[in-house]
């Protein structure tokens, strides 16, 4: 490599990012910034009360309140069998309560005025008489015989289960377990967070009533899911349904699913005949849109007194919310956490999850977990640092004894994934490398030595972790949502001068599609990038297909463009036979051209033989003309990236607090399409990373009150907590992708939390504490150091 | 986005216009100053004016100057020109300090010293910074100016004793030569309010503390300072047991409230080890061993 390298501009390289051009200069397009002629604008009406009967709802002061248009209640809701719509899950959820309001800030009324203010004001004027009702709170007392029943909604519901759900061969993990030399227990919580884009969410719903034709403008990663399900709820006709999703800023799982808010938006615009707009607030957002993680898990670990891992198992307890409205494909209620053998080799493994309904929010979407795999990493990466502690090894070599070997290749787990290629000894040395590890170590000693002899030196952790994640979802035959497949579709047309319109049907939330996409087309077809226009989040303007979540774009719907390229490339090469007037069997791809073999003279690019498509000349059979083509890709198997962090931590023991020193992450992810795109995913990923394993929290009180809805109180990180990253990679092509790309947006921030958290209970270790639950606040490490950590689910008390 | 309640406005245009403003709005008007933690609270609709007196315009109360051997700060000074006063810095670097880990930069360009006494927020940095280093505040109404001891002007929690058209105009800090001063804070992540903090300036005495200040915020301690650690610590060796003993001494005497940021166990540990911190980065500073 020179350092006068050009910037690549077909093909696959680190090239600019298309559509920061309009977000660098403030002209992006997102939902709030939609403005229709003549359009109102709505404001939602909440919960004051985790758990209260609605005794009555006066709205009268409100619709006289100056500039009000409508006050929707449940009851007028009701009248037009809207109250309750389906959730992803198979259950149902209110629109607006009628009967009771389950969690604080639920959906209560929806005012509709001329201007924002007015709706707001007007929220304040409306009565409701609540009677208050006992909460459920923790989630270890929902199945209590007298915790009160959340859902009596549900006729066959008499407590507050869900489901019970497993995974794994429970006689063959039992037997490996009861005949192993070490066994090590750990109670191990990841607790609920959220999304928290910095886009809340919203919808700009426009009822043509001549036409019959509704458009919504709504903040959603799976644009012709929403549709779908629309058409089926409301029973309007799906092609009299557009949903656009415009510029989005932030999804991570939050914007999978249908809100109250948008349904709410279109019944106002039916309602009122004129646009409505609902955007919500931050609080809000925070408090009614759907959380994230939520497992109380036991977790053990069983293995041979040198260090060979036989088994795992994990009985978790997952807190759902008061609906059960979790996206995931229909099989797999617990999402994909039978994955949670992760990396290692193993005999046996077991999983169970039993989920319950309590008095907060809904959801369980996501955040950035590729279907609950971040809960499953975490686990297993705690339970080989726990088990590291009991044999008294080093936990980097405890797991690199332990991973797979790359001659196990495909394997296939003992909970039944088959992980398609992987070189995880190759990650882990080359991560270990980057940080100087055994250095780390002698410096680790060295600390603890001086604190001995009286030094007021801080505390040193070294935190490891090595993730294998599952994305790609999924092969239609395993993977549906709602009853739909998750395949995905893909359009090119290329015009007669050889520029190219990509359609796609996934949808950008920041994750660079307009310039991956593209340049999966340009590397297949020898196009520059610029010359590629990808079209996405329009369900009019787009093929059907599941949308952006659970890091699925590359693997599915970037497999579907790089086929589709190829159809246009083999189009192209009949053209390219006629205007050299050779056979197709004579020519060959090279240089991004159509050559005849062996002739280096006589090739046609695209761009000519586009033009010629489209042209007077004479075609063979086979082809119509022009060169444009479709395709719908139906991923054969999901695809499995991995990785190794190192993180590097210094901890103020007299007063808690933690200063993350360094992290180290080499990823592998296949194929690099654009390697700073990646980097870009990697780095976010990573600071989600530090705010979960730090300082992210959702904790509700005992009356059920959220304690952390808005951004004073749920935490960001900076990058003043965040180090310098230092990234590496190792490449392991998915043999079944078709550019050998596995996905990328979810690993950093599936990988990190455990590392974080491995590298504190590390520097802890001199004060014998085990574990402590995220997030490791000063006031978590310094409560553990005392022996008494906190339970960082409920409020501090 | 959350909007407000509806609310009158008023620009003031001098310090005079300003409490004839307050007065004709009567009590559930509020001035307005850098209006960063007014506005979220009306936001949020937690506060509800009637009307805001915007102090904005009066550039006449931004300054930072000595005037024999008081400090002036005057009550409309933004944090971000209190973390870049050479002056403050020389005589006070608790200032310095505290000024660098309150808030970010967004809210220090905008927010004013004068506000962040007069929001009386339990965990306001600064009422800990002026509690210790003995300040006094100058408010002015509609019957002339008083003086007001900082250790007095909390009345409590989001609390002053100023009058509803009282205008907290200017605060004094005495110099005395010799001293050192310091701040210590624990937070959450930057930018975010104190888990708990403490300020400390001492004085000399050979190696003897001559006269020691305490100040605490988001402990719970009365009035933000802690005097019976001082007493305690006067005439004492400035060696690092008295300060523990002294840091032990201010923490028996908070009140400090369990919330998100810890328990309150924990927060009485941050009292004693920032207390304790504070006071011997004061002591380094005032021998000269540390900038
Ligand atoms: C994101 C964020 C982070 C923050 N972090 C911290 C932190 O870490 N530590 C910390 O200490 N603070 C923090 N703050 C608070 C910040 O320091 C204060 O908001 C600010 O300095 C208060 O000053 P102001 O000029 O903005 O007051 P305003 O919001 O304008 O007013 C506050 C109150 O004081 C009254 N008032 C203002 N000036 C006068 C006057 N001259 N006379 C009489 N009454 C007056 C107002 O009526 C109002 O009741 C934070 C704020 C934000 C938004």
């Amino acid at each position: 490599m020179t350092v006068t390298e050009e910037r690549p501009t077909v093909g696959f390289g680190s090239t600019l990012r298309k559509e920061d051009v309009r977000f660098v200069r403030g002209k992006g397009t997102y939902v709030d910034d939609v403005n229709l002629p003549g359009m109102l604008h709505g404001a939602m009406l909440r919960s004051p009360f985790a758990h209260a009967r609605i005794v009555s709802i006066d709205t009268s002061a409100a619709e006289a309140h100056p500039g009000v248009k409508a006050v929707i209640t449940g009851e007028t809701l009701a009248g037009l069998n809207l109250a309750w719509m389906p959730t992803l899950s198979y259950d149902t959820q209110a629109v607006l309560a009628t009967d009771k309001v389950r969690f604080q800030g639920q959906e209560v009324a929806f005012v509709i005025a001329e201007d924002h203010y007015s709706a707001r004001d007007a929220l304040e004027l409306i009565e409701v008489e609540y009677e208050e009702l006992p909460v459920v709170v923790d989630a270890k007392k929902a199945l209590d015989a007298d915790a009160p029943v959340i859902r009596d909604d549900k006729e066959e519901q008499s407590n507050n289960h869900i489901y019970d759900w497993e995974a794994g061969d429970k006689a063959a993990t039992d037997e490996v377990f009861s005949s192993a030399d070490v066994v090590v227990a750990e109670d191990i919580l990841y607790p609920r967070t959220h999304p928290a884009p910095l886009e809340t969410c919203g919808a700009v719903a426009d009822m043509d009533k001549v036409t019959g034709k509704l458009t919504v403008w709504t903040t959603t990663q799976a644009p012709h899911a929403h549709r779908t399900v629309y058409a089926l709820v409301a029973g309007l006709p799906e092609h009299k349904i557009r949903i656009i999703s415009p510029d989005i800023g932030g999804g991570f799982g939050g914007k999978v699913g249908i809100y109250p808010g948008y349904v709410l938006a279109i019944v106002g615009s039916i309602v009122a005949g004129k646009p409505v707009k609902w955007v919500e607030d931050r609080s809000e957002h925070l408090m009614s849109t759907a959380f994230a993680r939520d497992y109380h898990m036991r977790g053990e670990i069983a293995a041979t007194r040198d260090g060979k891992i036989l088994g795992l198992r994990v009985n978790t307890l997952a807190d759902h919310g008061a609906f059960h409205s979790t996206a995931q494909p229909t099989k797999f209620p617990a999402g994909f956490f039978h994955v949670f053998t992760g990396s290692y080799d193993l005999q046996a493994a077991h999983c169970k999850v039993t989920a319950v309904y309590t008095n907060k929010a809904p959801g369980g979407v996501a955040y950035a977990c590729s279907f609950r795999i971040t809960e499953a990493v975490y686990l297993v990466e705690r339970m080989v640092e726990l088990l590291a502690r009991e044999l008294d090894m080093d936990p980097a070599e405890l797991r690199m004894k332990n991973l797979l070997r790359p001659e196990q290749f495909p394997y296939t787990t003992p909970t039944g994934w088959e992980y398609d290629s992987g070189d995880y000894q190759k990650t882990l040395t080359k991560a270990m490398e980057m940080a100087g590890y055994q250095q780390l170590r002698a410096e680790q000693a060295d600390r603890l030595r001086r604190r001995e002899q009286g030094e007021n030196v801080p505390l040193m952790g070294i935190g490891v972790s090595f993730f294998t994640e599952a994305v790609g979802a999924g092969p239609r035959k395993h993977m549906d949502i709602l009853g739909l497949g998750m395949a995905d579709g893909a359009e090119l047309r290329v015009h007669p001068t050889g520029k190219a319109v990509l359609r796609i049907s996934v949808q950008t939330q920041g994750q660079g599609h307009e310039t991956t996409f593209a340049q999966i087309v340009g590397n297949e077809l020898g196009l520059p990038t610029e010359d590629i226009e990808v079209v996405h989040g329009d369900t009019d303007q787009t093929p059907f297909g599941l949308g952006t979540y659970g890091s699925r774009s590359t693997p599915v719907s970037g497999a579907a463009t790089a086929v589709v390229a190829r159809k246009v490339r083999e189009r192209a090469r009949i053209v390219a036979a006629a205007m050299l007037e050779v056979s197709t069997d004579d020519l060959e791809w090279q240089e991004n051209r159509w050559q005849v073999r062996g002739d280096p003279e006589k090739a046609k690019t695209i761009q000519e033989i586009a033009l010629a498509a489209h042209s007077s000349l004479e075609l063979p059979e086979g082809i119509e003309g022009h060169l444009d083509a479709t395709t719908v890709y139906n991923p054969p198997n999901l695809t499995y990236p991995f990785g190794a962090y190192i993180c590097v931590v210094d901890v103020d023991p007299d007063t808690g607090q933690v200063h993350l020193r360094r992290f180290i992450a080499v990823d592998d992810c296949g194929v690099r399409i654009n390697p700073m795109i990646v980097e870009g995913q990697i780095h976010g990923g990573l600071a989600d990373g530090v705010g979960m394993a730090l300082m992210q929290v959702m904790a509700f009180d005992a009356d059920g009150n959220h304690m952390g809805a808005n951004f004073m109180d749920y935490l960001l990180p900076t990058a003043k907590e965040c180090p310098s990253w230092e990234l590496g990679e190792t490449v392991t092509p998915s043999p079944h992708h078709p550019i050998g790309a596995k996905g990328v947006g979810e690993s950093a921030t599936v990988g990190s939390p455990a590392a974080i958290v491995n590298a504190v209970m590390d520097a802890l270790k001199p004060y014998g504490v085990r574990h402590a639950d995220m997030p490791l606040s000063p006031a978590a490490v310094w409560s553990a150091i005392q022996g008494r950590p906190l339970r960082t689910d409920l409020a501090i008390t | 986005m959350q909007v407000p309640a509806p609310f009158a406005y008023e620009r003031a245009t001098s310090v005079e216009h300003a409490i004839e403003l307050l007065s004709r709005h009567g009590p559930e008007a509020r001035v307005v100053a850098g209006g960063h933690s007014l506005i979220p609270m009306m936001k949020l609709r937690l506060a509800q004016p009637d009307a805001l007196i915007d102090i904005n315009n009066l550039s006449d109360l931004s300054y930072i100057r000595v005037e024999g051997d008081q400090l002036l700060i005057g009550a409309l000074t933004r944090h971000a020109d209190l973390l870049d006063s050479a002056v403050a810095g020389e005589h006070f670097p608790i200032f310095r300090d505290a000024e660098q880990v309150i808030a970010d930069p967004v809210v220090r360009n905008f927010g004013t010293v004068g506000g962040s006494l007069c929001q009386a927020d339990p965990a306001e940095d600064l009422s800990a910074a002026f509690a210790a280093v003995g300040a006094s505040v100058v408010a002015r109404g509609p019957n002339g100016s008083r003086t007001i001891d900082v250790r007095q002007l909390h009345a409590g929690p989001y609390e002053t004793v100023l009058e509803p058209n009282e205008l907290l105009v200017e605060i004094r800090v005495p110099i005395r030569p010799g001293g050192g001063s310091a701040y210590e804070k624990v937070e959450r992540r930057v930018g975010d309010y104190p888990v708990a903090a403490a300020g400390a300036v001492v004085w000399l005495d050979g190696d003897t503390v001559a006269e020691a200040g305490i100040g605490l915020t988001a402990v719970g301690a009365e009035h933000f300072a802690a005097p019976e650690a001082e007493t305690a610590l006067r005439g004492r060796p400035a060696t690092d047991d008295s300060f523990a003993e002294a840091g032990r001494i201010a923490a028996q005497h908070c009140h400090p409230q369990p919330d998100q940021r810890g328990p309150a166990e924990y927060k009485r540990q941050l009292a004693v080890e920032l207390t304790t911190r504070a006071l011997r980065r004061a002591t380094a500073r005032a021998r000269g061993q540390e900038a």
